[in-house]
């Protein structure tokens, strides 16, 4: 099993800066999407996912759904850095005839496990996973990271009731609570307060962390499950554009992309948090 | 066809432990044995058909043959993206089975009418879309769809369709079944209507109209051929459907003829109109309401054939 050497650290800032020139390049929106999930991505794919790129079908493999798939710069920074693809082809985002689409697609992209685009998909999906894993005896876990937007989708929460049901503790739900959705802060579109309360009520093990403090994500990864029985669910708070100061918390760049000087920007902030 | 269908499913997940029966809580009276014999290979859903079809692919990408259970068009209309986006783009797994195709529920109300699904169905990328005649067809359906892997929507009817196919017949995915031979025009049927077409097919014999029946189990992929054999050689062919007359057989029939070349054949598309009908009743009388009793079909069969006779004379 190949693994980067870099730290988790290093990691997140590497998906940072793939996000920013992919984007950029593309002239894409949702750098602010990608940007608040790369913390937990990193220490995700650098600490606690098993997997092989040798072997993208390997069946005991851990499974990452991102079922926010307009996030998915971050997504294939990480594949590449894995060694799923070349780096190099980062750089075909959204171009035409690229396997990179503007959404987290599997075809013919190995380590991409089902696409995603269409918001409340993810979950349903990661469910059966899950209860597929059970009745065969499997170990791996699966992982889903859906965002705070997509708890407006009555089918996440169609998956939200089965899954404690039949007591799926190979299953984690990630929410990357940036606060921000589509056309407006999230409290002000549809409320989810008490997010974790509501998820703690459908029967999940649920814990609140900072979704950019890397020790706390490790902490929370590896007291997965959180009880014995149950799914667990982390509710990640976390800052739409985290890590380029510019894009912070605006609900502009959900949509802009970060071209020219504000690309270089962008990068040298990065850069310079090293 | 319903009952066929679950005893056959039954059967061959006993032998095979990758088969997953998932309903959405529907099966009271008939799918009990599954639950409590196969209790690895069961799975209830509840009253949640999006999650049911995501769970499916979940399911199906893990290696599990699954089939999706529900009735007219919970399992496909209400989650429709979910059976695109992840059941086809995905190639996976997974046989969408909806019971109560067309009018079975009749006096259940336009809820319970599935009579658009075979179109939507149709036009989905990787699906094969397939509507059984009757419990024969039904049970070699069954046991294809587990050897053949891939999406699929099975459109059943509900329970006790009388037999039609008396003795073995040769089935296969794909390829019409010429259920009797006749020259003077093709009725082509799909699904449960099968039945009464055969029993139009016999009144119109006794007439002397001998007409060639076709069951088009499968609507996609369409047995292009046979279309065009019959056009060629019955120069007729009427489209006899439990479902709108927009999208399913008669669309799909339409699209060969339109496009094949040194082939003319007159057509005609017996259905359901695109409207909700008015009024509720039993399945007869449903069919009934909308031209489709066997005596009915006889009668605008007859029709279309003369009218054809009539202008050959008039040219």
């Amino acid at each position: 099993m190949k693994k980067n050497p870099m730290t988790v650290e290093e990691l997140a800032r590497a998906i940072r800066m793939h996000c920013v020139r992919m984007t950029g390049r593309a002239n894409a929106s949702h750098i602010g999407s990608a940007l608040s999930t790369a913390d937990l991505i990193a220490v995700l794919y650098g600490r606690f996912l098993r997997f092989d790129p040798e072997r993208p079908d390997w069946p005991e493999r851990d499974r990452f759904i991102l079922s926010k798939g307009h996030a998915c710069t971050s997504l294939y920074a990480v594949l590449a850095e894995m060694g799923y693809l070349p780096l190099a082809e980062l750089e075909t985002f959204y171009q035409n005839g690229s396997r990179l689409a503007g959404h987290v697609t599997h075809k013919d992209m190995p380590g991409v496990e089902v696409s995603t685009g269409s918001l409340g998909h993810g979950l349903p999906i990661s469910t059966g996973m899950a209860l597929a894993a059970k009745r065969d005896g499997a170990s791996h876990r699966i992982y889903c990271m859906i965002s705070d937007g997509e708890c407006d989708e009555g089918s996440t929460w169609e998956a939200a009731l089965f899954a404690p049901h039949h007591k799926l503790d190979n299953l984690v739900v990630i929410i990357d609570y940036n606060k921000i959705q589509s056309f407006g802060r999230v409290e002000d579109v549809i409320d989810l307060r008490p997010l974790a309360q509501k998820w703690q009520a459908f029967g999940w093990a649920t814990r609140e962390i900072d979704g950019h403090d890397l020790g706390v994500i490790e902490g929370t990864f590896g007291d997965v499950p959180f009880e014995a029985g149950k799914p667990s669910c982390i509710v990640a708070h976390t800052v739409k554009g985290k890590g380029v100061g510019f894009m912070e918390d605006k609900l502009l760049w959900h949509y802009r992309a970060p071209r020219g000087e504000l690309m270089d920007q962008a990068l040298a902030e990065l850069e310079a948090r090293k | 066809m319903r009952t066929t269908f679950l005893n056959t499913l039954f059967e061959l997940a006993k032998e095979d432990p990758r088969i997953v029966f998932i309903t959405g809580d529907l099966g009271f009276g008939v799918a009990e044995r599954f639950m409590e014999e196969l209790p690895n290979q069961f799975v209830n859903a509840g009253v949640a058909e999006q999650n049911m079809t995501g769970m499916a692919v979940g399911m199906a990408l893990s290696g599990k043959i699954v089939f999706t259970y529900s009735i007219a068009n919970f399992p496909t209309l209400r989650c429709l993206e979910q059976v695109r986006n992840d059941v086809c783009y995905h190639q996976a797994d997974v046989k969408v089975v909806s019971v109560g195709g067309g009018f079975a529920y009749g006096s259940m109300g336009a809820t319970h009418f599935a009579t658009e699904d075979l179109g939507v169905m149709r036009m989905l990328p990787n699906l094969l879309v397939v509507a059984p005649g009757d419990p024969v067809e039904t049970r070699y359906a069954t046991r294809e769809l587990v050897e053949r892997p891939g999406p699929c929507y099975l459109r059943l009817g509900k329970a006790g369709e009388p037999v039609v196919h008396k003795g073995e017949i040769e089935f296969e995915l794909g390829k019409a079944i010429q259920v009797r031979n006749g020259s003077d025009v093709t009725l082509m049927s799909t699904g449960g209507m099968l039945y009464n077409t055969v029993a139009a097919a016999d009144r119109l014999a006794s007439q002397g109209v001998h007409a060639r029946v076709l069951s088009m189990h499968t609507l996609k992929p369409l047995d292009i051929e046979a279309v065009q054999s019959a056009a060629a050689e019955t120069g007729a062919i009427v489209t006899i459907e439990e479902h709108s007359i927009v999208g399913g057989l008669g669309s799909a029939v339409a699209e060969v003829l339109a496009e094949a070349d040194h082939v003319h054949a007159r057509f005609k598309r017996l259905g359901v109109p695109p409207h909700f009908a008015p009024r509720v009743g039993s399945q007869e009388y449903m069919l009934a309401e909308h031209g489709l009793t066997p005596e009915q079909i006889a009668s605008s069969v007859k029709d279309f054939v003369t009218a054809r006779t009539a202008t050959t004379a008039g040219a």
